[in-house]
């Protein structure tokens, strides 16, 4: 669960408020898109969430830490409850497929038994079956994405944030990410992704917050680009 | 720390010096030429230092015995003065004695006839420390049945300038070899590590602690500081023994010895390895430190 209270949040290399006032709940199970311009706070709200910046005022709470209060070293055990999805992937290219996903598991103390168990499971999940030994570099873009998501996905997080991540794939598999994706959260995790894809939105009935310049401007079930509306 | 997660750490760190080969062969051999270099220098500044202790050396302090000892009472004084601070050892030496080494350096017809009543019996003395030759030489005088002492201070204190001037002018250049030498080898791990920037920001987003990030960092820095320091040491072994033959063979031979690196080896290959690991571990650390800041 995500809890945002009249949060305001700067960079030090800007006069400008990134954030002004944001307010929001994401509920557990939830699946929300966050939809706005370039250099509207999307980023800003992700970067917040998983505690790569910190807000300067209000209250934030993600899956049960307060954020404004947490000593910086008990980040790792926010970001164990949380799977992250980039634009550009972010895999590491020394290890394969099966190794990448392995890694998150490594981190939080998993045993090898348990890895062995359970990568080739969520590999399956998410399609990659029979690619455990390929290097990143020999998959498409698509597949490359899917074993981003296998690794959000396989130390069973509470909240996926996926941080525009059909941008560099086209319509066909951005649409089958957002299959994908809308099926993990069948499963029962919640969902938040950050996009600005007018067409992929609309093609689901989901919650929208839309944000422009560091303010929520609407916030709807329904599934409509809100922020092109406006 | 689980064990299985504890040698993967380790395996981790090993297996990134052979994925990351190239930088590895970089540091490792930046390693390897700093510490060459500064290995030569201070063998050569060790050396020095021993052909200055030789010289000292041959600066002795000469005490004389009173003329009415007979040679046994004379002989009982070498207790007191082995007694004596600074005093490192002494030997007897009968007036004979004396007179066949006078005859003996000046190889002249001229001394031939000379009686040995001319010389008194004496101690050669050798000290531990030529700077406190005054002192030393005062304690002498001090024994009942020391007639003279005889001690070259002006010797010694050209011995202990020469000294000086050495230990400063090698302490200023090993210092500087050392601050340059880390700050290259830092400059190659940080080089380094900064293409792996990218993965640290992934493990830092999986949820990796930074004891976690830092582990393999160590790991490999203490590969590369080890595997560096010993090349280092073997190749500094086949340089000294070269330079020894060098040595050895010409002219310079005859005034100085070189000391044999079997001699030395502990000690330097102790200082290499205890360098090359330090660097290579904290190097690592330091190079990584801003990454972890995500």
């Amino acid at each position: 669960m995500v809890q945002m209270k009249d949060i305001s949040m700067a960079y030090a290399s800007s006069e400008v408020p990134a954030l002004d006032g944001v307010s929001l709940t994401i509920e557990d199970g939830e699946f929300v898109f966050l939809v706005g311009p370039s250099g509207s706070g999307k980023t800003s709200i992700v970067k917040l969430i998983t505690g790569e910046v910190m807000a300067q005022g209000g209250e934030i709470t993600v899956n049960g830490f307060d954020l404004r209060r947490m000593k910086r070293r008990h980040l790792p055990r926010l970001r164990r409850t949380l799977g992250v999805i980039f634009q550009d992937f972010r895999l590491i290219d020394k290890m394969t497929v099966y190794e990448n996903v392995a890694f998150a598991m490594r981190v939080v103390g998993a045993t090898s038994a348990e890895i062995r168990q359970r990568v080739p499971y969520v590999l399956d999940l998410v399609g990659l079956g029979g690619r455990e030994k390929r290097s990143p570099k020999e998959l498409s873009g698509g597949e490359q994405q899917r074993v981003a998501i296998a690794r959000a996905l396989v130390n069973s997080p509470r909240l996926i944030i996926a941080d525009e991540p059909t941008g560099n794939l086209d319509p066909v598999r951005s649409l089958e990410l957002m299959l994908l994706l809308e099926k993990i959260n069948e499963l029962g995790t919640t969902i938040l992704v950050v996009t600005h894809e007018k067409e992929l939105v609309n093609a689901f009935a989901k919650r929208v917050i839309a944000i422009d310049n560091g303010h929520v401007i609407s916030d709807g079930m329904d599934g409509y680009y809100t922020y092109e509306a406006e | 720390m689980k064990l299985n997660r504890f040698f993967f750490l380790i395996r981790s760190g090993v297996k990134s010096i052979f994925t990351h080969g190239f930088m590895s062969f970089a540091s490792v051999t930046i390693i390897m030429a700093c510490l060459i270099i500064m290995g030569s220098f201070s063998l050569v500044a060790v050396n020095i230092n021993r052909v200055i202790d030789d010289l000292e050396d041959q600066n002795q302090v000469l005490a004389f015995v009173d003329e009415t000892l007979t040679v046994r009472q004379a002989e009982a004084l070498k207790s007191k003065i082995d007694a004596v601070e600074n005093v490192r050892k002494s030997e007897f030496v009968t007036r004979e004695q004396a007179m066949e080494q006078f005859r003996g350096d000046y190889d002249s017809e001229l001394f031939q006839d000379i009686d040995a009543t001319v010389f008194r019996h004496r101690f050669v003395i050798y000290l531990d420390d030529i700077s406190q030759m005054e002192q030393t030489r005062d304690a002498l005088e001090q024994i009942s049945g020391i007639a003279k002492v005889n001690a070259r201070l002006d010797y010694a204190e050209g011995f202990i300038a020469v000294r000086n001037v050495v230990s400063i002018i090698s302490m200023v250049l090993i210092v500087i070899l050392v601050v340059v030498s880390v700050f290259i080898m830092t400059n190659t791990i940080k080089l380094a590590t900064f293409g792996r920037r990218g993965e640290i920001a992934i493990m830092k987003m999986v949820g990796a602690g930074n004891g976690f990030i830092r582990m393999p960092f160590v790991v490999e820095g203490v590969v590369l500081g080890l595997t560096g320091s010993l090349l280092a040491f073997f190749i500094e072994w086949a340089l000294y023994g070269l330079m020894c033959q060098r040595l050895m063979t010409g002219l310079v031979s005859q005034l100085v010895a070189v000391i044999p690196f079997t001699a030395l080896m502990w000690p330097v290959l102790l200082v290499f390895v205890i360098v090359g690991v330090l660097i290579g571990c904290f190097g690592g650390l330091i190079a990584i430190r801003n990454y972890l800041k995500v």
